[in-house]
């Protein structure tokens, strides 16, 4: 039980990984290597969590003593979600571009296209 | 390969690859039970240290400075690559289609651009003191932004965020942030070390270079992120 | 680990294998950011607000329309 969200975060990953496997459309593609990105923060904020803190947030009025959760894996994550909407949009960018020449997304059929 | 050989690839190596991360998981300390020492000198050192109340932006924006550098650079370079990617010779000819028909979507999302703009805005201003900061409050604006295109017209939408402004603004943003970094080695420091004056906790003059670096970060996502949109979306909106 | 854990725990683990599992893209672009909204709860639950702040614009603002924008423009495009 105290594994639970680590196998949450691996559960995530490859489900993502089944889905990038067996996908037939690109685009459903890299919504799964989205998932399989999320794996990634349920990890990481997973590992810094600890029992019956509270945020790392110290306003005035919430007491120090009570201590917090570690702030270094959320400064990690924080950063990272919002950059990868940028990689999400240079793969469809490449997905578009693809269909341009080749005319299809359907990965499958893409490769016997190869001459 | 043929589609049978990958399954059947992926079931073996995937049913290798659950063990290894079971293995490994069971490892690490309990869920709950976090022993990292870094963490509780940071919760405890940032407020004296730094005047912030948000330790996360003072990590993300201070201690961990050089890393968020990074991750500013790779959302400059994905940015460039879609542009490029994206962008050819348009034909203009043909008129864009653009027209929200239903009086409804058209009120409620022109109402909603201001409140829109605002609160994204706000999220960046008070990073540093309650949860929000240059990354979360930029694709707030940046959102505030496109709905002038998804409640209104492609017109409105192109002419608030005009392309070389939005460029300008990407530039600058990413650029400051190093510039910062540089002026703090003029001004005897390291390389992004925070040489200016602390403030008062508590209030939005504190933290000393983190406010500057957060607003920084806030406009190079917020332009990051319209200059994204508006790819796609001239994609759409001229097919050639 | 409280009740509160467990419930969300679950409902993001089913959430990922519901976008996995939804074939056609326009659909899975409506679930994915659904599964953001999960995700968002997840972090709060785990203490962490301000991933929760930049998973929540990131899901529901940036990610689905630039999905939406890639996919109108595969679906418009004759091929030459």
């Amino acid at each position: 039980m105290t594994l639970l969200p680590y196998l949450l975060a691996a559960w995530l990953f490859l489900v993502g990984l089944y889905g990038v496997v067996t996908s037939r459309h690109l685009v459903h593609l890299v919504i799964c290597l989205s998932v399989m990105q999320s794996a990634t923060y349920v990890l990481l904020l997973a590992i810094g969590y600890r029992s019956g803190k509270k945020a790392p947030i110290f306003t005035a009025g919430v007491p120090v003593k009570v201590g917090a959760v570690d702030p270094v894996v959320q400064a990690l994550t924080l950063t990272d979600v919002v950059v990868s909407v940028t990689g999400v949009a240079l793969l469809l960018a490449l997905v578009v571009e693809i269909w341009k020449r080749a005319g299809t997304v359907d990965p499958d059929r893409l490769r016997r296209k190869e001459s | 390969m043929s589609r049978n050989v990958r399954l059947g690839l992926f079931a073996a190596a995937g049913a290798m690859l659950a063990a290894l991360l079971v293995w490994g998981f069971t490892g690490l300390p309990a869920f709950g039970d976090f022993q990292g020492e870094y963490g509780w000198i940071l919760n405890d050192a940032a407020g004296h240290e730094r005047h912030v109340t948000n330790v996360v932006a003072s990590v993300v924006f201070d201690y961990r400075g050089f890393d968020t550098l990074g991750e500013e650079f790779i959302l400059f370079a994905a940015a460039i690559g879609v542009a490029l990617l994206l962008r050819e010779a348009r034909d203009d000819r043909e008129r864009p289609r653009d027209e929200v028909r239903s009086d409804a979507v058209r009120a409620v999302g022109l109402m909603l651009v201001g409140p829109t703009v605002v609160v994204g805005l706000y999220l960046v201003a008070h990073g540093y003191l309650t949860p929000g900061g240059g990354f979360q409050g930029g694709v707030a604006v940046a959102a505030g932004v496109v709905l002038l295109y998804a409640a209104g017209r492609y017109r409105a939408y192109s002419a608030a965020s005009p392309h070389g402004l939005v460029e300008l603004a990407e530039g600058a943003g990413a650029g400051a942030y190093a510039a910062v970094g540089v002026a703090a080695l003029f001004a005897g420091g390291l390389f992004l070390e925070n040489v200016v004056e602390l403030g008062t906790r508590g209030t939005l003059a504190s933290g000393g270079t983190i406010p500057i670096l957060n607003a920084a970060a806030g406009l190079e996502v917020t332009a990051a992120v319209v200059l994204l949109l508006h790819e796609f979306l001239e994609e759409v909106m001229y097919p050639a | 680990m409280i009740p509160l854990q467990l419930v969300t725990i679950a409902l993001v683990g089913l959430g990922g294998l519901a976008v996995v599992t939804s074939r056609d893209p326009l659909r899975q672009t409506i679930v994915a950011g659904l599964y953001g909204l999960v995700l968002v709860v997840l972090f709060v639950v785990l203490q962490a607000p301000d991933v929760a702040l930049s998973e929540l614009v990131a899901s529901t603002v940036a990610f689905p329309f630039i999905v939406l924008a890639a996919l109108a423009k595969l679906r418009d495009r004759r091929r030459e």
